[in-house]
């Protein structure tokens, strides 16, 4: 029997992998804007698990607008990306650092 | 789940009263309008004729202030089924926002001129901005608060690419854009458990299910961690402040000048719907964590911005201790506190917005086109150069110090007042060095500019209407000294 605790833990573990993939990826900054998708869908996959368990539709339609939110958000990083490796040729993430002090 | 429910008859919307809500809804319904349109202007006119998107920006932005002026009689309405607010606080933001992004056009205009960056993308990711911010000031339910912070977000990640050649701008898009998505999903993932804990996405049904809980929930203090982390982000408190200086120094100074000013009003509005609408009951739980982000902030912001030569940096550095003061006026948790922190709010933004006006208004003689005027050497006999700009400039910086005779004293007094009212000592005597160590990063700058010798000269654009509006903003920092209680009556009124 899979319960609301599965989900949650699944959420769970799939935010915890999303934050360590942001914070201990030195390489690529394409890896960052997939670990930021994946902290998105840890997030639906809770709010769809406590959406079912609570019999509330509210949940899924909140899950329809981080979609469609998420969609747009990759569409700009994607584009700032371009503009970056336009500027700099790497998109490397060490290389970020001109800025600092 | 009975997925038929959705269907039956009790749960179809009232037509009648539905139609009163899109009336009530009319500025945000004209903002959008106006603004698509003036999206299609842009692009049919043509890039050479930013003029005439500009004109349509500043004429949309007064027919705003005045739409939400009249809907002042409509104060108090809930609508969509209490997705959206309609009060007295949602109105003053409003205005204020609608105000501010007016001046930071206006101020904007003669730099991007100069550099040829003037396109209409820059009003029309203003005006779309503009509209998240609108959005987040009337939201009482998650889903609205989501979507404001999001258009007002991606607008500003945007702009801070806007200029695409920028070498700096680009790295800064970058930085900002991942560290405010992670601090978007940090909010969702509070959101989501609150969601599962109390069943309603609504913040009034969330405080009123957790005013009828007797014991504390731990799940709901983890979400409550995840929701202030969040909103850290958005305010740029320590330790979620690294983008503030990188944003700010790497994006093209009108651009700053825009994240600078306006979202602050929404970050505390989000602060006020989040935490005092729906969260009111942990109140002593969040308390506790913004007495540490805003000591943090005051400490981190005034030491590190003493250390830095660029004065983009050290205006950043200098925000965030601004947002420690804010923050220590939300934590009491109680109506003249909250009053304080947008009486603070309001002031910063002032003082801001003619801080980097006159960097917009200055030039250096460097023959490249990305670099603004950013050395704090460059302001060495400023005076002599430019007396009126200085004078702005000196009190500008005097508020910022919180020096009498400028409205930044009242600021910082009257969050001071409400600290000790509410018996945090401690938290005001810090607040009182903080502000002495901050003191004096502000009074270098005067020193510069009235006591050395000029270095490089600079010169200033010929901009008459921005200059005009810098020196209505520059004045009104010593009027509202003597005025205070204009605006502190409005603060004290929307929160009572």
């Amino acid at each position: 029997m899979i319960t609301l605790t599965h989900f949650l833990a699944l959420g769970a573990i799939l935010f915890s992998l999303s934050i360590a993939g942001i914070f201990l990826n030195r390489k690529n900054v394409i890896l960052l804007l997939m670990a930021i998708e994946l902290m998105l869908l840890a997030v639906n996959m809770n709010f769809i698990a406590f959406s079912h368990y609570l019999d509330d539709l509210a949940g899924q339609v909140f899950v329809f607008f981080i979609l469609t939110v998420a969609a747009a958000e990759a569409a700009i990083g994607l584009a700032i990306l371009v503009v970056l490796y336009r500027n700099r040729s790497t998109i490397n993430v060490q290389d970020l650092e001109e800025l600092k002090g | 789940m009975n997925s038929l429910d959705i269907y039956s008859i009790d749960s179809l919307p009232d037509m009648s009263n539905n139609l009163m809500d899109w009336l009530v809804l009319m500025p945000e319904i004209f903002m959008l309008l106006a603004t698509s349109t003036i999206l299609m202007i842009g692009l049919f006119a043509g890039r050479k004729d930013e003029l005439l998107t500009y004109i349509l920006s500043l004429a949309t932005l007064l027919v705003m202030i005045f739409l939400l002026v009249a809907a002042n009689k409509y104060n108090d309405s809930i609508l969509f089924d209490g997705m959206y607010v309609i009060d007295g606080l949602a109105n003053f933001i409003k205005i204020l926002v609608c105000i501010t992004v007016i001046a930071v056009f206006v101020y904007a205009r003669p730099y991007l001129l100069n550099r040829n960056f003037a396109k209409p993308e820059f009003y029309i990711l203003g005006l779309f901005a503009t509209l998240g911010m609108l959005i987040m000031a009337s939201a009482q339910n998650f889903i609205t608060i989501y979507l404001g912070l999001e258009l007002l977000s991606l607008c500003l990640y945007a702009l801070v690419a806007y200029v695409r050649d920028s070498n700096n701008a680009s790295e800064a898009a970058i930085k900002y854009f991942v560290l405010g998505a992670i601090a978007s999903g940090m909010l969702l993932y509070g959101m989501s458990i609150v969601y599962g804990i109390t069943g309603t996405l609504n913040l009034s049904e969330i405080s009123l299910y957790l005013a009828n809980q007797n014991d504390v929930n731990i799940g709901l203090i983890f979400a409550l961690t995840f929701i202030v982390i969040g909103v850290a982000f958005k305010f740029g408190a320590v330790p979620f402040h690294m983008w503030v200086p990188d944003v700010y120094q790497g994006a093209p100074t009108a651009v700053t000048l825009f994240i600078a000013t306006a979202p602050k009003f929404a970050a505390f509005v989000m602060a006020i719907r989040l935490l005092s609408d729906g969260l009111q009951p942990l109140h002593i739980d969040w308390q506790q964590m913004l007495i540490i982000l805003a000591v943090l902030s005051l400490i981190f912001g005034n030491v590190i911005a003493i250390a830095q030569t660029h004065i983009k940096r050290m205006l950043a550095y200098s925000t965030i201790s601004h947002i420690g003061f804010v923050l220590l006026g939300l934590l009491s948790g109680e109506s003249f506190g909250y009053a304080s922190a947008l009486f603070y709010t309001a002031v910063y933004v002032l003082m801001a917005a003619g801080t980097f006006a006159i960097l917009l208004l200055l030039k250096n003689d460097s023959s490249n086109l990305y670099e603004d005027v950013d050395k704090l050497s460059d302001f060495k006999g400023l005076s002599q150069s430019h007396p009126w700009l200085a004078f702005l400039m000196l009190l500008l910086m005097f508020s910022m110090a919180g020096v009498p005779l400028t409205v930044g004293f009242y600021a910082k007094l009257y969050v001071l007042q409400s600290l000790v009212y509410n018996d945090f000592i401690w938290l005001a005597v810090l607040a009182v060095v903080m502000s002495i160590v901050g003191a004096f990063y502000y009074l270098r700058v005067i020193k510069y500019m009235y006591f050395d010798e000029i270095e490089d000269t600079l010169t200033s654009q010929n901009a008459p209407i921005a200059t005009a509006v810098l020196s209505i903003n520059g004045l009104l920092i010593v009027g509202l000294f003597i005025f205070p209680n204009y605006l502190l009556n409005y603060c004290v009124s929307v929160f009572g």
